[in-house]
């Protein structure tokens, strides 16, 4: 009874260290940083620029990758064919790459030097310097987060539920999407508020595939990283602005996906 | 060194030294150890000079120059400290920490192209329709001399060039990455960085009456342990081995 007692005290001590550990540098931002201060320093040119240019990116890179991952993630998880895990495993691959890397990668690849690069700039628009550059750099970075969260959401699903939706005579597509689609939904979403954060944070893809200027390519985090050397309260009342910001997008995913935030086992 | 390790560095140096230094001339063998803190940008000139340097075995500290005096207003006591440029060393000289400063070196900001690029051989040819320029963002050396150059030119070719930015890059690095790449057309970098790519960048030169003013300073610490052998290291910058080291790594020569 008494190592019983003794495991328990354990573990709210380990929670208590872990949650100290990871809300205190984000505590010190609001901290460090007056209202005032930070309500200022929002008026500066180029700060509502990268804000406006995080939210846009990030929107039409959350949406290109549910697009095209929720189907990719349904075909992951309801087939097995040879080379899944090998297709499963490339897809998580960006997971690991340091974001450095990533922006290195997409260069070689799409650069005007890149393997693909002639081909990309005769098919569309450049990439490097611009806006859409952008998109495509926080996309490879979060899609990995989306199809992740969504391969296991679908993979979750009662077999006999979609079992009992083709019996009825409902085409494949039907079943994906009346049956999987609405019962994966909260996975679904907790995967995009994942992969939405994750694209809202991504610094060093942009900065090296894209570059970084105001109100073309400089996102909010590479514009906090501008202002650290001579501005740091305006780089504080930025980061304030995006931990606010991530923290609504998570908060907002767990109501919509039906989980309770608090006292939800499951959410 | 990104900005974020700088206060680690300073940190690390309030409790002896920072742990980025380096041995070099092979081993100890009985001579006395000669401490140095440089500017990152002579890494490359100093670890050719201090592996030649007869009179003891140096040790190298690179790092930005505020970053090393920084260091030394802490307490950190090496030998020799060479900056990037000489208001440095004069504060430090004004402050007693080190004996009077000599300058050894300068640098030219230039514009540097791809090596097979043709379109660009002026400063004007940067002013055109649709050149793509990366150049150091305001908040860094690079960047501020960049615009104080800009500064000098006519109200409407300073907007042309300006107009042409597509990317203000937080170190010299991101400038010289998004050219070696061919992102950019050209940007504008010190001499000793285009030197430093081997040939994958070229050098334009600006006119001279443009060109802001890059000298280094250098400076035995006071109550350096091997002051003889400091003297003779900033000697050999002067008129021996180090100045040629630092020639062929683009470095001008000091003023005579």
């Amino acid at each position: 009874m008494i190592g019983e007692r003794w495991f328990g005290a354990l573990l709210v001590i380990a929670l208590g260290v872990a949650l100290t550990f990871l809300t205190l540098p984000l505590v010190a931002i609001f901290v460090d940083v007056g209202p005032g201060e930070l309500v200022a320093s929002l008026g500066e040119p180029g700060t509502l620029a990268a804000l406006r240019l995080s939210l846009e990116t990030t929107a039409i890179a959350l949406a290109v990758i549910v697009l095209l991952g929720t189907p990719a993630a349904w075909l992951l998880a309801t087939r097995s064919f040879r080379g899944r895990s090998i297709a499963v495993t490339l897809v998580e691959l960006p997971l690991v790459v340091p974001p450095a890397v990533a922006g290195i990668a997409l260069l070689a690849a799409l650069g005007p030097q890149g393997i693909l690069g002639e081909r990309v700039s005769a098919a569309g628009p450049e990439l490097v310097f611009q806006t859409a550059g952008v998109v495509v750099a926080l996309t490879f970075v979060a899609s990995p987060f989306y199809i992740r969260q969504a391969l296991a959401a679908f993979g979750a699903l009662d077999p006999a539920l979609l079992e009992a939706s083709r019996t009825l005579g409902a085409s494949e597509a039907r079943t994906f999407v009346a049956v999987a689609l609405p019962n994966a939904l909260p996975g679904l979403v907790a995967g995009g508020a994942l992969a939405w954060g994750r694209a809202l944070g991504e610094f060093g893809a942009t900065l090296v595939f894209a570059g970084s200027l105001s109100g073309v390519t400089q996102t909010a985090p590479l514009a906090i990283y501008e202002r650290f050397a001579n501005d740091f309260t305006g780089a504080l009342a930025l980061s304030a602005v995006l931990v606010a910001v991530s923290a609504t997008i998570l908060l907002g995913a767990k109501l919509v996906s039906g989980g309770r935030v608090l006292g939800d086992a499951r959410a | 060194m990104i900005p974020a390790l700088r206060s680690l560095a300073v940190l690390a140096s309030a409790f002896g030294f920072a742990g980025c230094g380096d041995d070099v001339g092979g081993g100890d063998g009985g001579k006395p150890r000669l401490t140095v803190l440089a500017a990152a940008s002579l890494t490359e000139a100093f670890e050719q000079y201090g592996g030649q340097f007869d009179a003891a075995a140096v040790r190298l500290s690179f790092a930005g120059s505020d970053e090393l005096a920084a260091q030394i207003r802490q307490g950190v006591e090496p030998d020799v400290y060479a900056a990037a440029n000489t208001t440095l060393p004069e504060q430090l000289f004004e402050e007693d920490l080190v004996k009077k400063p000599v300058t050894f070196a300068g640098n030219r900001l230039v514009i540097a192209v791809p090596a097979d690029s043709d379109e660009i051989s002026s400063l004007d040819d940067l002013a055109a329709e649709g050149v793509k320029l990366a150049i150091g963002s305001e908040d860094v050396p690079v960047g501020a001399y960049t615009r104080e150059v800009l500064e000098r030119l006519a109200g409407a070719e300073r907007g042309a060039i300006l107009g042409n930015v597509r990317s203000n890059e937080p170190d010299v690095t991101g400038v010289t990455g998004k050219l070696t790449q061919g992102a950019a057309d050209a940007g504008l970098l010190y001499i000793t960085d285009v030197v430093a790519t081997n040939g994958r960048l070229e050098a334009i030169e600006l006119p001279d009456s443009l060109q802001p003013s890059l000298e280094y300073g250098i400076a035995v610490v006071e109550g350096a342990d091997q002051p003889q052998a400091a003297e003779e290291l900033i000697d050999g910058l002067l008129r021996g081995p180090g100045r040629e080291a630092m020639e062929q790594a683009g470095f001008e020569p000091p003023p005579e």
